[in-house]
């Protein structure tokens, strides 16, 4: 199977400029179309990986290694673990789910909306099978460029604002991390493979300023309080299409990247500033979840929710248990459906009301009953109802977290009052109530377009809820060899 | 056995989903014929197991494992059935009423739009309940407990069109939450301390965890306080105590087979049984059953007090619920687990009816549910009237009604409990006694004797509603009368529940029952029981609870307006139900908005957006600017700059 990943990585972005080109000049039609097959071959490309993959070893596998730039030692390599898998999955298939949400919605320049995913689609799993540290800085940052114009071309009437705000955040954050690398580059005796920086040993003092940098990196991405406000102005201006993958793949980044980097790298720094991470988590988790409770705008709603769920993945990355570690994974791909999903929800609604504004709906169980349907499993999934995709990540971050810090579990728990506080309020403005004006009443229900993206959604949220095992499956070995590795010290 | 087990809540299940997919195409006959046909098959079913562990008397229960649900840092987390005396007891209970509720919904909501959603959400509810009281572990209790409460908030706000249904759904659901969130802490400790989620690896190890200590802000406890207040959180929440009863009464905002199913005859009592199936557990905390009994005792007492001032005719019975739930956990408290098992199969059975028979009633009058409209309805209401008398002696726990066994093996329980708070308790439920009889038959008599009050022409269609609400009442009407006799010897003597329910020797609650005996069994227990009943303060504080209210409401109709304006003050706590709801509106509901509006404004997009972010991206711009000024563009400027720089360096140079 060596090769299956650059074709994962290079199909999506040759798909890009196949539909680019062949769309140019209007032909909208056909450029849908090739998207949608090509956004199809390569999910169903990346399902080998899934299915060839060998839980039972926590090394990288479907490896590629070349040499690529001799003069710096700088290879093209790539490789998988059971925990970049299934986040590569994920990728695969929403840009499916997006191109088919975008089929009606996106009206102007058809053809560059759905290249432009495909080609972010190739760099995302660029970032997640990269195991060289410069090819996985290139990805990091090309990624970004997409994802800008998608915000600044097909967003709302801020997003030039949001657009910049989001590429200078994230910017500034990466370059950091570029310091760092290149610091591990030097003191491994000029190697830019991750492995070796794993191995490295590091004095306690480079260690933390190398997390510090990681962390301006990863912490934007995740995004982690206090560095989140890029978040909600991104997905409020983003359309539909930009706001699935920034919310279900993008911040996942972070939390791989802290997996991947911080964790490994600087072992004891990471433990000596666990305090830290997990302050900043608890602070997502409760008062971000505060915050969310007064938002109005559903989009805005939703988005402080997800910087709250992130809240869990962080937290259960820095208690050093395998439950929270595996809880934080689940996590991260949970929540991947369930954002997902909700701004899925919000986009069904603006199409037709052109208004996300909460005040605008109200009642819409009568008019739209198979989509209330929808939205209240999503919700009930987002509020963390066992059965549900998005119990199984809190529920064994928490239990994780208790092994550590009983106060810590006790604080992550207020997610269960409040996640369900504010989505149920939500759910309770939009789907419940009165019809609220003949505008609400006239709405005409999910059609079977509409149907096809969320079932699938909604079937992943239950059977990761009521079957997580597979996927724990697949995590595990990766999962027993990073703790194994954090548990030794580096210090000389 | 074992694929019995799994058909019992997969057939509720089944029935659920495809009514729910297809609820259309089947049309409102497809959906409670299915729905029914289901039920009935569990209930069958549940008997069939039910009758296997009588006559096996398998020791420990049956175990058996459906799948593995995962495995997270080596340990396995499994979905799985326990069957003993104590689930199949449940099994029944839950098929049994659900059944009753399936058949009387059919009348009931005969003429509603949302038929067959209904029927699917019965019908999981019933699937969700039979996962919880199956359940061998504390991961699939926890998914029948949040199922459950799911179903709850989907049929509170099942007329969702109604801004009371929906305020009221969200307030159960997040009332339950709070409950939840110690439930949900509570298994992490149990987890920490005995390294399993599964009952038998957790119960075996409770006396070896049973001394270990934990130093928390109160002092050094023993963590098996902990762990069992944790989950009496949990079960405070399901099972409505104070302080987290005020979702209860609300959620009357359902249709009224709702009310009977799940907010009193089996959703609300899972709280109670959690703890009896954790009773190996809290056998090991005096503290924790401490409180459990007196947090039961003040639900027991103080809600039955606010039940005197309803006149909606299900708050009435909402308040009755609370009450009996109190009397079930101070049966738990004073280790009386078994006890309160009892009381809670009887209460399913009498609370039911009694929800159903005010069902019958709201049909009848046209969906009014104000007590002050009825009056004087028996004659043509009878078979509502005398299923609802039937009701109304069960609650008030007058012999040979089967809440009087029930009821007075608590307050014998509860009477030879030695610990603190049990002087209190025993207090409390003996005047729950006279509270219970008095405003049952104040429900009674309002509603069915004294002068008609119903409007005119509403009076002439007055009459019983059709079969299928009727025959309910009269099916859950035979256990109400008959259930205490049957069961009251084998639980007495401690038989019934075998080694379900643990109850440590020092305890001497389950010795004392036994003792009552006085060796008698069958009949004659039966009879020496109600005989020796009249002769108790239970039964006459019950008689004059009757008799006072038949003289406030049946002989002296204005005395009661009379006694509520001399005591204005208390009155006027009891309507205001003790402040409990204003208090939570304020401090909760509209606290966090505010608290979280603050934030929003303030800290989020003032201080960091605000402040940090585009303070640095101003703070950029600005210098930027000021740096502007210098590039001017005019070559002159810049030899101006050359010369004073060579100038500076020449100087620098020289006089260094």
């Amino acid at each position: 199977m060596s090769g299956l990943l650059s074709a994962l990585v290079w199909l999506p972005v040759l798909a890009g400029a196949a539909v680019l080109v062949a769309g140019a000049g209007r032909r909208d039609a056909l450029a849908r179309r090739l998207a949608l097959g090509f956004s199809l071959a390569i999910f169903l490309l990346s399902i080998p990986l899934y299915t060839n993959f060998d839980a039972g070893t926590a090394e990288m596998q479907f490896t590629e290694r070349r040499v690529w730039i001799e003069a710096f030692n700088i290879h093209y390599a790539l490789g998988v673990d059971g925990i970049a898998v299934p986040l590569i999955l994920l990728t695969t298939l929403l840009t499916v789910i997006v191109v088919i949400a975008g089929w009606k919605a996106v009206r102007e320049r058809v053809a560059q909306y759905m290249a432009a995913f495909l080609i972010m689609e190739g760099l995302m799993i660029g970032v997640f099978a990269a195991l060289d540290a410069v090819l996985f800085y290139l990805f990091w940052e090309a990624m970004l460029i997409p994802m800008f114009l998608i915000i600044g071309v097909w967003g709302g009437p801020n997003r030039i604002y949001a657009a910049v705000k989001f590429f200078l955040y994230t910017l500034l954050g990466s370059l950091l991390m570029l310091v760092a690398l290149l610091y591990l580059y030097n003191e491994s005796g000029g190697s830019f493979v991750i492995a070796d920086h794993h191995a490295l040993p590091l004095a306690l003092l480079p260690q933390q300023l190398i997390f510090f940098a990681f962390f301006a990196a990863f912490a934007v991405k995740v995004p982690m309080f206090p560095v989140h406000t890029w978040l909600p102005d991104a997905h409020v201006e983003a359309p539909t299409g930009g706001s699935v993958i920034l919310a279900a793949v993008m911040l996942k980044m972070g939390g791989y990247g802290f997996l991947r980097f911080s964790l490994p790298i600087a072992p004891d720094a990471s433990r000596e500033l666990a305090w830290l991470m997990i302050a900043l988590s608890l602070v997502a988790v409760v008062y971000i979840a505060l915050v969310a409770l007064a938002q109005r705008d559903m989009k805005k709603l939703i988005a402080y929710s997800s910087i709250s769920h992130m809240g869990f993945v962080t937290l259960g990355l820095f208690v050093f248990n395998a439950q929270a570690i595996e809880g934080a994974v689940v996590q991260m791909i949970s929540h991947g459906f369930i954002s997902g999903a909700l701004f899925l929800c919000v986009g069904v609604l603006y199409d037709r009301m052109h208004s996300r504004e909460l005040e605008s709906y109200g009642g819409i169980a009568a008019p739209m009953p198979v989509f209330a349907a929808f939205m209240v499993l999503f919700a009930m999934a987002n509020s963390g109802l066992p059965g549900t995709s998005g119990f199984v990540g809190e529920f064994l971050v928490i239990l994780g977290a208790f092994q550590a810090n009983a106060w810590v579990a006790a604080a992550a728990a207020l997610t269960l009052i409040f996640g369900a506080a504010y989505t149920l309020w939500m759910v309770k403005r939009v789907v419940y109530g009165k019809v609220i004006s003949d505008a609400v009443a006239a709405l005409p229900d999910v059609d079977a377009r509409e149907i096809l993206f969320l079932s699938v959604l909604a079937g992943l949220v239950l059977l990761v809820g009521l079957w997580p095992a597979p996927l724990l499956e697949v995590m595990r070995a990766s999962i027993e060899n990073l703790l194994a590795h954090t548990a030794v010290s580096k210090l000389p | 056995m074992s694929a019995v087990y799994l058909a019992i809540p997969l057939c509720c299940l089944a029935a659920a989903l495809v009514i729910g997919l297809f609820g259309r195409r089947i049309g409102r006959r497809g959906a409670h014929c299915i729905a029914i046909a289901a039920v009935a098959a569990a209930f069958a079913l549940s008997l069939l197991v039910y009758a296997d562990v009588r006559s096996s008397g398998a020791a420990g229960g049956v175990f058996h494992t459906v799948y593995i649900w995962g495995v997270s840092g080596g340990v396995p987390m499994r979905v799985g059935f326990m069957i003993d005396a104590l689930s199949a007891t449940m099994m029944v209970v839950v098929t049994f009423v659900s059944l009753m509720v399936h058949i009387y919904t059919i009348g009931y909501m005969a003429g509603d739009p949302g038929y067959q959603r209904f029927f699917c959400y019965i019908a999981l509810f019933t699937f969700a309940m039979l996962m919880l009281v199956m359940s061998d572990n504390f991961l699939q209790l926890f998914f029948g407990w949040e199922a459950v409460g799911l179903v709850s908030y989907l049929l509170i706000g099942f007329w969702y069109e109604r801004d009371s249904a929906v305020a009221a759904n969200l307030k159960a659901f997040l009332v339950n939450r709070v409950g939840d969130f110690g439930f949900l802490l509570g298994i992490a400790a149990v987890l920490l301390l005995f390294g399993s989620l599964d009952y038998a690896a957790v119960f075996a190890g409770a006396e070896r965890v049973s001394e270990q200590t934990v130093s928390t802000p109160f002092g050094e406890w023993k963590w098996m306080t902990l762990v069992c207040l944790l989950l009496f959180v949990g079960a405070m929440g399901k099972s409505a105590q104070v302080p987290l009863h005020v979702w209860l009464p609300d959620s009357m905002e359902g249709p009224t087979p709702i009310s009977a199913l799940i907010h009193a005859a089996t959703m609300v009592t899972a709280g109670i049984f959690v703890v009896a199936r954790m009773s190996p557990l809290f056998e090991f905390s005096e503290a924790a059953l401490s409180a459990v009994l007196v947090i039961g005792a003040t639900t027991a007492l103080f809600m039955g007090l606010v039940g005197l001032v309803q006149n909606d005719i299900k708050r009435v019975v909402a308040y009755s619920t609370l009450s009996q739930l109190g009397y079930m956990s101070v049966a738990l408290g004073a280790s009386a687990y078994h006890v309160a098992i009892f009381h809670l199969g009887t209460h399913a059975f009498f609370k039911a009816l009694l929800f159903l028979a005010a069902g019958s009633v709201i049909i009848a009058m046209h969906h009014e549910q104000d007590m002050r409209r009825m009056g004087g309805l028996r004659t043509m209401l009878p078979v509502t009237y005398i299923t609802c008398a039937v009701g109304a002696l069960a609650l008030s726990g007058i012999p040979p009604f089967a809440g009087f066994f029930s009821k007075d093996a608590i307050i014998i329980a509860v009477s030879h409990s030695d610990l603190p708070g049990a002087t209190y308790a025993y207090a409390a439920v003996l005047l729950g006694v006279f509270v219970t009889a008095f405003y049952s038959f104040r429900m009674l008599f309002m509603t069915f004797h004294g002068k008609i009050r119903v409007a005119p022409e509403l009076r002439r269609e007055l009459r019983d509603p059709p079969g299928v609400v009727t025959w309910p009442l009269v099916a859950l009407a035979v256990p109400s009368l008959l259930a205490g006799m049957v069961f009251f010897g084998p639980v007495m003597d401690g038989s019934f529940f075998g080694e379900a329910v643990h109850i440590a020797p020092e305890h001497g609650a389950a010795a004392a029952l036994d003792a009552q005996r006085h060796g008698r069994s069958g009949v004659l227990l039966i009879l020496a029981a109600i005989l020796h009943g009249f002769v108790t303060a239970p039964f006459w504080l019950a008689v004059a609870g009757i008799a006072a209210a038949w003289y406030c409401y049946c002989e002296a109709p204005q005395l009661p307006a009379r006694i509520a304006s001399a005591c204005a003050p208390l009155h006027a706590l009891l309507r205001h139900k003790y402040g409990f709801d204003a208090l939570y509106q304020k401090l909760f509901a509209e606290g966090s908005r505010a608290l979280g509006g603050f934030l929003f404004r303030r800290v989020d997009a003032g201080l960091v957006d605000g402040f940090l972010v585009n303070g640095a991206a101003r703070l950029v711009g600005r210098g930027a600017k000021t740096l502007r000024a210098v590039q001017t563009g005019l070559t002159y400027h810049y030899a101006f700059a050359m010369i004073i720089g060579l100038f500076a360096l020449v100087t620098y140079f020289v006089w260094r």
